[in-house]
């Protein structure tokens, strides 16, 4: 039997057992003992066609409902260049996802420098990695970084208006460990600073906090990064990374840890995922940085070329006291976001977020006319803002009727948190993709609904 | 055969300890840099802080592995040999003219405790 992923002949199959003294597959697997082996077959179902397979999945897809989406809550519709997937589609990057026999592989190496140096130019900070597997992924390194720097610190702060989903990873980061994260409360919308000062003790490792944060509201952070370096703790900052282009730099703000999701920037909704995330920090804390450096150095001849330069937190280096465990980078999708800036240069980048900024308070302030809708907190935002509805039958019909017209409206913010307090507030996000023509759809839609 | 100094007193961790009135200078062996290989990273502890005995204090990194230094006296950390920040080969050349940092306020008795140079002869004899 050939299958079509499975290039061994049965004639192949001989020939390799033969070469190590064997008859069957079965005497190759004797050692493990009987008790290990099936004795009878697997119970599944039996195989499809290829025909067969492509029918039932076309069939699953064609009940995909279509619409013009104003989702986000971490993952947005942007446009993204048709250079992003010509190009990372070429088989030499899409099969080296991570650079094992490195410095074979000098054009993966010098991909991942690129992005390195373009993550280090948006945040500001000194040196970034090669990448991490996405934004909740960054944070829970962030906290270990913190916790790994600060001697006797089991304690990491973290803002309640981080994105549930980051704040669920880090818990899990916590748990069944002697670490713990702390809750710094907000108010009206964004993280509440004047009770920092009280929350720093000797436990305490730094804090991480987000902007634009879970109701995407944009937080200032003044005078943040002294009080936390008055006690030896460490200043995180999560981002949207295109909003970087029109709003404050970590290091303008004087983090020392730069974090977030690369989606924004050149990857595909894609039901979530793949993303990509990333981390940049200061020059004094570049051996604490988890995962690998990429840097560039020139060979025997004097040509230049890419090595890994550092891999100061990994487990092979470090075996048992790593402090990471990542051991790997997200290569394809930074590479993705890598072309993306390429392609889109730092103005593209701007106008990018200005776009989404102009289009999202456009659509904010004339829903905000509206009987039954508040936009709640005088708060500055960017893409993305917190609508509160008067009351849930009135949220649920507008959602339907919007619905009904093609347009997701936003997101529900409850069915992110499961609290009763956040029942009535819609998240809605508006890209530079979203056209004139689709904001009046949604502002007639609305109109209708709630005169 | 390993290089190994009169005057100083050696832990098992192949630290030596050398003491000057107040101070106390703590490095790594001949045995340990040669085990090593070539240094590419030292990681100074921070000044004033207290550290117990065997507590780990630094980090050596070298070309094959990053190995834990582990405080072979209790003290206050006073000063960190900065000459190693960018230079840490300077290890390999002499490990006994470089030392990593200085204790201060240490514990006497931990100093006593340690193997003097026969008896550090002996112990690396038997591995």
């Amino acid at each position: 039997m050939v299958y079509p992923y499975i290039p061994h002949t049965d004639e192949d199959r001989k020939m390799m057992l033969s070469s190590i003294g064997l008859q069957s597959l079965d005497q190759l697997f004797e050692g493990l003992g009987e008790e290990l082996q099936l004795s009878d077959s697997v119970p599944i179902s039996h195989g499809r066609t290829e025909d067969e397979v492509q029918r039932m999945i076309d069939s699953i897809a064609q009940r995909n409902v279509r619409g013009i989406p104003f989702l986000g809550c971490g993952c947005y519709d942007h446009i993204i260049p048709a250079t992003v997937k010509s190009l990372s589609s070429l088989p030499s990057f899409v099969t080296a996802y991570t650079p094992y026999q490195a410095e074979m592989s000098q054009g993966l190496l010098e991909a991942i420098y690129e992005f390195q140096s373009m993550i280090c130019e948006i945040t500001g900070l000194d040196v970034a990695n090669a990448s991490l597997y996405d934004g909740s992924h960054a944070a829970s390194e962030a906290a270990s970084l913190m916790v790994g720097a600060k001697r006797k610190s089991s304690t990491v702060l973290v803002s309640s208006t981080i994105h549930p989903f980051i704040l669920a990873v880090l818990t899990t980061w916590a748990n069944g460990t002697d670490r713990t994260i702390r809750i710094l409360d907000e108010k009206e919308g964004v993280v509440d600073l004047s009770r920092l000062e009280a929350e720093l003790d000797e436990a305490c490792a730094g804090l991480i906090v987000q902007s634009p944060n879970r109701y995407g509201l944009l937080e200032d952070y003044q005078a943040v990064s002294e009080t936390l370096h008055n006690h030896g703790c460490l200043f995180a900052i999560l981002n949207d990374p295109l909003s970087l282009a029109i709003q404050k730099s970590p290091a303008e703000w004087g983090a020392d840890i730069a974090i977030g999701d690369t989606q924004s920037l050149g990857l595909p909704l894609a039901f979530g995922g793949p993303s990509c995330g990333y981390m940049a920090v200061t020059a004094s804390l570049m051996r604490r940085i988890p995962g690998r450096i990429v840097g560039a150095t020139t060979d025997a001849q004097g040509r230049k070329g890419f090595t890994l330069t550092l891999q100061a937190r990994e487990q092979h280096i470090k075996r048992e006291r790593a402090t990471s465990n990542v051991c790997s980078n997200q290569a394809l999708a930074a590479l993705m976001t890598t072309i993306h800036l390429s392609s889109l240069g730092w103005s593209g980048m701007v106008e990018a977020a200005n776009q989404s900024y102009a289009k999202a308070h456009y659509l904010a302030y004339h829903l905000a006319q509206l009987p039954g809708i508040t936009l709640i907190w005088d708060k500055p935002f960017w893409c993305e803002f917190p609508l509160v509805f008067s009351d849930a039958k009135r949220m649920r019909k507008f959602l339907q009727e919007l619905r009904n017209e093609g347009i997701f409206a936003g997101v529900r913010l409850a069915t992110l948190t499961r609290q009763a307090k956040d029942e009535l507030v819609l998240l809605v996000a508006v890209t530079e993709k979203r056209s004139r023509e689709e904001l009046e759809l949604y502002l007639a839609a609305a109109r209708r609904v709630m005169k | 055969m390993s290089k190994i100094l009169q005057d100083l007193r050696y832990s098992k961790d192949h630290e030596w300890v050398r003491i000057e009135g107040e101070k106390a200078y703590v490095g790594i062996t001949d045995h340990a840099q040669h085990e090593l290989g070539e240094i590419v990273f030292v990681e100074l502890p921070p000044l004033g802080e207290r550290y117990a005995k065997g507590e780990e204090i630094s980090t050596v990194e070298s070309v094959k592995a990053a190995s834990a230094i582990l405080n072979p006296l209790e003290g206050k950390v006073l000063e960190a040999n900065e000459d190693l920040d960018g230079s840490p080969e300077l290890i390999n050349e002499d490990c006994y003219a470089h030392h990593l940092y200085v204790l201060t306020d240490y514990k006497l008795d931990d100093y006593h405790a340690l193997l003097d140079d026969k008896g550090y002869e002996a112990y690396l004899n038997t591995l």
